[in-house]
């Protein structure tokens, strides 16, 4: 039987923005990377508390073998990813300014895997939620927010929505793509515990249009399934327009709820995962292997082999760049992430953590920016903005300190999703300026 | 070499929209109207659209030059300015009096006021209403088009209007009547317009609305006419003024709702002044006084942030 695609409710996102998509690595089979020679993985790759190092200078760990972990409810463990030495403990840069402990391994090239690698077995809710936070899995999207949080929800809350985020809407990255083409059934298989434990009546899996081969490959498998379980995944085509992958943008394309301002998803019945998460919780019952790999793209204007690599977390930029055969011309721009929501880092030092999913090069000339100019007050901010904000507006309220208004206006609800910069005539770096705003709101909010 | 790395906050990627870009597409959207002024009222018409384009340039150069600010001719807009006016001016405008109410549009409205995007009102709007203020006479005398007999001096159908007369809809349309250069030929105007709703520089609210109340108003008005209607939607300055200057983006609100209360506000009151004021023509009036509300507008029509559904604020 054929599984009908539901064109999304809505057809597309308020404002937006029309990016060019650049997924030129969308057909680059996923390689797996040599093991580095030494790794760095830092104690939090995820939002909550930051993890302790539970191993010492000197101490011999293995693949899987915990290496970090913290008592907070809101945090997740962090696994070795490759056997050695532990070499140091040490304050490493992170990613978005400031510093976290990180541990130093030093591989031995042997890849042995830790004998606490066995398969789960999963019975009821309570199971899969401590399956999730042993596998150290965090949304893998990019915010990074422990799964197994996100599989707890409150005891007033009634689930009724899984929806599997599949959209990618940011430019270049191909990692989501590349696990729909490549472990297709680990995601269905994914999907399945979430649903059955949860009691979740629809599942859908939000997908934009311009992935036809994975929404047809995707179909096929459902169909094939679909005798044995109850009711059908379905598979929600969004049009393609960013950010059509962020959370609260999707529930509504998909279900029509809007999620109120300072509540989670569940609050409206749903619960968000993304694609590469509800696969990797699925391989983790079945193998018992946590989260040490993380598939990256690794592409942009200056590097000579643009690829989709599996590679160990804690691997350094300067390695990945390395085994892709360097760069083509000196580049401008390191991007951890997408071009709309990475972060620039400032050296090759930067390790792919756990919620990274690309390292983007640009060549000089793709990172200078053009100078920002006055604003002309065109409204594209305004109209782009799908959060509904006026960018432009809390720019000059956070510019004289206006907090009250800034409050009224809402800058706390701006997301940084970079539509209304990506659209300034007038260059203005607004996500920069929305930022600070936020900056000033809180600092005038605590007086 | 330099192998420093650029560290800059996201996004990295931009549209390559930029203001020089959208002030261009302005000027090619004026040029049909520029063409038909030629054609309608010969090559005088050039002598003041070059006239106000260069003292416009000139004005915004020299200014930011004495005030040591950086010089910003370079984004077109004072092109767009000189261009705007010069379409306000009746062909025969002695050229002296389009340089001073370039100096009132540039100088006085646009760069004391802290230059591109900080304008309270519409520079070329209130450059033609010093113009007429200042030189009425001049400014209201309208030769005909080359394309009516010399002896034949009737009034703009604007006037024609106000005396229970109907003008030629045909006439009106292709732009054979008196008038100011830029505003007779309807034709040429909305090519421009839809050139810019389609390049999307200008949103269609402001236009339809503004037009719309109008003709609204003028079927009220005339108890049902619909040719009476017809007449005030493609005569005076209605078709330049909601195309090209109600639609300026510093001068009018940046939101959907605040558009369309602003462009109501614009109808409204063009169309009370051209039945029931003591003037023929209120589309400049009209504009500018909107011009002045857009903060008021603005605030009381700020949009509802995502998710603020029943959240007092």
């Amino acid at each position: 039987m054929k599984i009908k695609t539901v064109l999304s409710p809505n057809g597309h996102v308020h404002g937006g923005a029309k990016v060019p998509h650049r997924k030129n690595t969308s057909e680059f089979k996923t390689e797996i990377m040599p093991t580095p020679s030494t790794v760095t993985i830092p104690m939090q790759m995820h939002i909550g508390a930051p993890c302790e190092p539970t191993v010492k200078v000197g101490d011999k760990v293995k693949i899987g073998d915990i290496i970090g972990d913290s008592q907070a409810f809101v945090s997740a463990p962090v696994h070795a990813s490759v056997s050695g030495t532990v070499k140091s403990i040490i304050d490493f840069p992170a990613q978005n300014g400031g510093y976290i402990k990180a541990v130093v391994i030093e591989s031995d090239g042997q890849n042995e895997v830790s004998d606490s690698i066995i398969e789960k077995t999963v019975t009821s809710a309570a199971d899969l939620v401590s399956a999730a936070r042993e596998s150290g899995l965090v949304g893998l999207g990019g915010a990074g927010f422990p799964t197994h949080i996100k599989l707890s929800p409150k005891s007033d809350v009634r689930l009724d929505t899984l929806i599997i985020n599949a959209a990618e809407c940011e430019p270049y990255i191909t990692t989501d793509y590349r696990e729909c083409m490549e472990n297709s059934e680990d995601i269905l298989g994914g999907i399945y515990l979430v649903k059955k434990h949860l009691s979740i009546k629809n599942v859908y899996i939000a997908i934009e249009d311009n992935k036809p081969l994975a929404i047809k490959l995707l179909a096929e498998k459902i169909s094939a399934m679909r005798s044995e379980e109850g009711e059908p995944i379905r598979i929600v085509k969004l049009k393609s327009r960013y950010p059509q992958g962020a959370e609260k943008v999707l529930i509504q394309a998909v279900t029509k709820r809007k999620v109120p301002s300072g509540c989670l998803p569940a609050d409206v019945g749903c619960i968000v995962m993304n694609v590469t998460s509800v696969a990797l919780l699925h391989r983790f019952i079945k193998t018992g292997m946590p989260l040490v790999n993380k598939r990256i793209t690794v592409d942009g204007s200056a590097i000579n082999q643009p690829k989709n690599l599996l590679v160990p977390i804690g691997t350094s930029v300067s390695d990945i760049i390395e085994f892709c055969n360097g760069c083509k011309s000196i580049p401008g721009k390191i991007i951890m992430g997408g071009p709309m929501m990475g972060m620039a880092q400032p050296n090759l030092l930067p390790v792919i953590q756990k919620q990274n999913n690309a390292v983007l090069i640009l060549n000089k000339a793709d990172a200078t920016k053009k100078e920002e100019s006055a604003c002309i007050r065109c409204g594209r901010c305004v109209s782009a903005c799908p959060m509904n904000l006026m960018p432009t507006l809390i720019e000059r309220l956070a510019s004289i300190n206006d907090v009250e208004s800034l409050d009224r206006i809402g800058v706390t609800v701006c997301m940084e999703c970079g539509c209304c910069a990506f659209n300034c005539p007038a260059s203005r770096p607004l996500v920069q300026y929305m930022r600070n705003a936020k900056a000033v709101y809180r600092k005038g909010i605590k007086k | 070499m330099d192998n420093k790395l650029h560290v800059s906050s996201s996004p990295h990627l931009h549209s390559g929209a930029s203001t020089t870009k959208i002030m261009l597409d302005v000027i090619i959207a004026l040029i049909p109207a520029g063409i038909m002024s030629v054609v309608l009222f010969g090559f005088r018409s050039v002598a003041v659209i070059f006239t106000c384009v260069l003292s416009c340039i000139l004005f915004e150069y020299g200014f930011q030059k004495i005030s040591k600010k950086p010089t910003t001719v370079c984004n077109l807009s004072a092109v767009v300015t000189g261009l705007l006016l010069a379409y306000n001016l009746p062909v025969g405008i002695p050229l002296w009096m389009a340089v001073i109410g370039c100096a009132a549009a540039i100088i006085v409205v646009k760069q004391c006021f802290g230059g591109i995007g900080q304008n309270f009102a519409n520079p070329a709007i209130v450059g033609r209403i010093v113009m007429l203020v200042s030189f009425s006479s001049a400014m209201s005398t309208f030769p005909p088009t080359v394309f009516m007999a010399d002896a034949v001096t009737t009034a703009t159908p604007m006037q024609l209007l106000a005396n229970d007369q109907t003008p030629d809809v045909l006439s009106l349309l292709w732009g054979n009547h008196q008038g100011t250069l830029g505003e007779t030929c309807a034709i040429a105007l909305i090519i421009g317009g839809l050139y810019l709703i389609i390049k999307r520089v200008i949103s269609p609210v402001i236009p339809v609305c503004f037009m719309g109340s109008v003709f609204v108003m003028a079927l009220i008005k005339s108890g049902f006419d619909i040719n009476f209607a017809v007449c005030q939607l493609l005569s005076g300055g209605l078709i330049l003024g909601a195309f090209f200057m109600a639609t300026d983006y510093t001068t009018s609100p940046i939101n959907f709702k605040g558009k369309i209360v602003f462009a109501l506000g614009c109808g409204i009151i063009t169309a009370c002044i051209r039945f029931w004021a003591n003037l023929p023509e209120g589309v400049s009036y009209a504009i500018l006084l909107m011009n002045i509300t857009v903060p008021l507008i603005e605030r009381i029509t700020t949009p509802r942030p995502f998710g603020w559904e029943g959240i007092k604020k």
